[in-house]
């Protein structure tokens, strides 16, 4: 890691560089809710000043221009009796700026899962090598536990990441292609000043937290507390919409469909985004159902939040964006629902 | 003056070229592309259950392909949907894949109405394999009920081939009705030339029916099980192999030495789609074969 400082000014026209370049994406101020509160989006921008730097949290995650919610597998060219399939990758470059540290945590986790291991995914790997990140450090939400769940800070899965320490950003540059960008860009050494000022930023940043969820052995609780009340409790809510996976910036899981097209020429197999939290997840052929109830469901998306994803990677799955929490139209967030487990411990 | 990022194109990347091998890690970013096969031959098994044999049609992919007992395929019929299917057969044979396939919805049924000839894709060999080795020296026992012959005829196959590594094998097989016995040409053959112990039941016989009638778990009462010397490889759904294995367990053998199969919802075969998950693991990687003492202690396993 390379630590520079940009001038505001300068980072500016950077920025406006980079999108007469490159497709770029970054928080627009889309909307307006119904207390007038602005409405955040990731979109594609032309000009810096399209850009909400200081924008609250977006609806929906980051997730989806690396997991689209829809995507070809691939197609079959049909020819009398013969096929052939054909497979494409996304390979266009583009540039995401403003990024929130969860968010990159988050993507973290995916990388994990998609392109390490076994069985890497090349749709993904595609998409994940060919964006360029821009980080920016921000002050919490009332409702983020990111901290609790250790993602309030990103350290590596960007290719710049800035923190605004006054009339200028403290800039740390992870990649060479980052790196490479900045030849004409005048960026500065840190200063000892410098550094007080990041450091001090960091210490206001963290101090902001207000949501605190203790996640300390709630691995263990997943299993120890697989047949609470909690579960029916929390359950019994659930409409099984799936939207709280939709949001999610972790939730990967999917389900394939394939079609042929009218021309009967070809078909095409597409993977589309799910949610485990959808009656027939985990339904097979003659109609068993492993989870048919709505309870034993969001158990087992928090039980892999929690525990089956610990077991493989040595984390929660969950970064604490709230995200799902604030989606959900019955109301249920996994503040409450940890909560909730850890007071059926207590008793 | 504009910046613009340097493309990465994966499609370029040396270990595309060339053909899958889900056995090795080198080419497996080619994790969606099929081997193409042909059906070579279907065998009409029962009413529900042909036998599909299938040949890979590039040399290249032929050579590569090779499978452990237990493990299974992701069939693809395009344009239908892709499933998951034991592999059905020897491992020592290369030129033809044997998949014992039931009717049992969309993609099913396109299968039962395909003929010879007919070209499908597979991907894999995906997930755990019954671990033969380890049984070396042992006896074993065969035990399946229903569809559950089909991955068992891979470790039938083996054990033969392998026949003088091993003790006494018996094969124990059990059905609801005569008529659903599923390779019934098969098993004079096992018992004659492979040396195996051949006992079968039913639930419910017909007239013509004049072997044993009952439950799989009867079939204890014929068989002398020695505890400290024998594996046993348990395939049928839950309810059987939970009956069947909580016996052998009072009979002695550890729980660790019995192996049974999952069946769940498959999408990928590569732990990506969570569609298979069962508590914390995904039954097509670190399953479908699992020892009992495993399946016991995974939340929702059984
Ligand atoms: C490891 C494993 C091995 C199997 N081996 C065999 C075998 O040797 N012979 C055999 O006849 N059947 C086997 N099955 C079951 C077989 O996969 C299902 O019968 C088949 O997927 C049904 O597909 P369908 O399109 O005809 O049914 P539909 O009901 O139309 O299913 C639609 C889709 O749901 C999924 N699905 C439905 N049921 C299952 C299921 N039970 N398991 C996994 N995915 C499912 C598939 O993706 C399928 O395309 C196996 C399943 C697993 C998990
Ligand atoms: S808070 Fe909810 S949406 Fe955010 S990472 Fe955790 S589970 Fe996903
Ligand atoms: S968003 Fe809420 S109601 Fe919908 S599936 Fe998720 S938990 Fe259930
Ligand atoms: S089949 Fe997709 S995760 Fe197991």
């Amino acid at each position: 890691m390379l630590y520079k400082t940009i001038s505001k000014a300068n980072f500016k026209v950077f920025i406006n560089e980079v999108i007469a370049g490159n497709v770029t994406i970054a928080p627009k101020m889309t909307d307006k809710d119904s207390e007038g509160n602005p409405v955040y989006q990731f979109q594609q921008v032309y000009a810096f000043d399209e850009i909400a730097l200081n924008y609250t949290k977006t609806y929906s995650s980051l997730k989806n221009f690396f997991l689209p919610f829809k995507e070809s597998l691939s197609t079959f060219q049909f020819d009398k009796n013969e096929w052939k399939q054909k497979i494409e990758y996304s390979i266009h470059p583009r540039v995401i700026v403003g990024v929130r540290a969860c968010d990159i945590n988050g993507l973290l986790k995916l990388d994990n899962v998609l392109m390490k291991g076994k069985y890497p995914s090349p749709y993904y790997v595609a998409r994940r090598t060919n964006t360029f990140l821009i980080g920016l450090d921000h002050e919490p939400m009332a409702d983020c536990f990111c901290q609790s769940l250790n993602s309030d800070e990103a350290l590596h899965g960007f290719d710049l990441f800035l923190t605004d320490i006054g009339d200028k950003y403290f800039m740390q540059i992870n990649s060479s292609k980052a790196f490479n960008l900045f030849k004409n860009v005048q960026i500065n050494d840190i200063e000892t000043e410098d550094e007080e000022k990041y450091i001090a930023e960091k210490k206001r940043i963290a101090s902001l937290f207000k949501t605190r969820v203790a996640i300390t052995g709630l691995s263990n609780l997943m299993d120890i507390e697989f047949e609470s009340d909690v579960w029916k409790k929390w359950g019994d809510k659930c409409l099984s919409c799936g939207t709280c996976a939709m949001v999610c910036p972790t939730c990967y899981c999917f389900t394939v469909t394939e079609s042929i097209d009218v021309s009967l020429k070809f078909a095409l197999k597409e993977k589309v985004l799910y949610s485990c939290n959808l009656v027939d997840f985990a339904e097979v052929a003659g109609g068993h159902n492993f989870r048919p109830e709505p309870a034993t469901r969001l158990k087992y998306r928090f039980y892999h939040q929690h525990r089956g994803f610990v077991e493989s990677y040595d984390e929660p799955k969950c970064v604490g964006c709230n995200r799902c929490g604030i989606a959900c139209p019955a109301g249920i967030n996994p503040i409450d629902v940890i909560h909730d487990l850890r007071m059926e411990d207590v008793k | 003056m504009s910046y613009e990022i340097p493309r990465e194109n994966i499609a370029a990347e040396p270990f595309m070229a060339g053909p899958p091998d889900f056995n090795r890690k080198s080419r497996l970013m080619q994790t969606d592309k099929v081997y193409e096969c042909m059906i070579t031959n279907i065998v009409e098994l029962t009413d529900m259950e042909k036998l599909f044999h299938l040949k890979i049609m590039d040399p290249g992919e032929s050579r590569l392909f090779t499978f452990r007992p237990g493990q299974f395929l992701m069939l693809e019929l395009p344009g239908f949907g892709e499933i998951p299917i034991s592999i059905s057969g020897s491992s020592a044979i290369r030129e033809r894949i044997g998949l014992c396939i039931r009717k049992a919805g969309k993609v099913t049924n396109m299968l039962h109405k395909a003929r010879i000839g007919t070209k499908v894709g597979v991907r894999g060999p995906f997930g755990t394999h019954f671990p033969l080795e380890r049984m070396v020296g042992h006896n074993i026992l065969l035990i399946a009920g229903g569809l559950g012959l089909a991955p068992l005829r891979a470790p039938i196959y083996w054990v033969n081939e392998h026949r003088s590594e091993y003790a006494d094998v018996a094969i124990m097989y059990g059905t609801k009705r005569p008529k659903d016995i599923l390779f019934d040409y098969q098993f004079d053959m096992w018992g004659k030339i492979y040396n195996y112990d051949i006992h079968l039941i039913v639930e419910e016989p017909d007239e013509n029916w004049k072997g044993r009638v009952g439950l799989i778990t009867e079939l204890f009462n014929e068989v002398d099980i020695d505890p400290h010397r024998t594996y046993a490889i348990v395939c049928g759904p839950p309810v059987m192999f939970k009956f069947v294995c909580n016996h052998l367990n009072q009979v002695g053998i550890p729980m660790d030495r019995m192996f049974v199969t999952l069946e769940r919802r498959m999408h990928c075969g590569m732990g990506k789609c969570c569609r298979c998950m069962v508590g914390s693991t995904f039954t097509c990687v670190d399953g479908p074969v699992m020892d009992y003492w495993t399946v016991m202690n995974l939340k929702e396993a059984i």
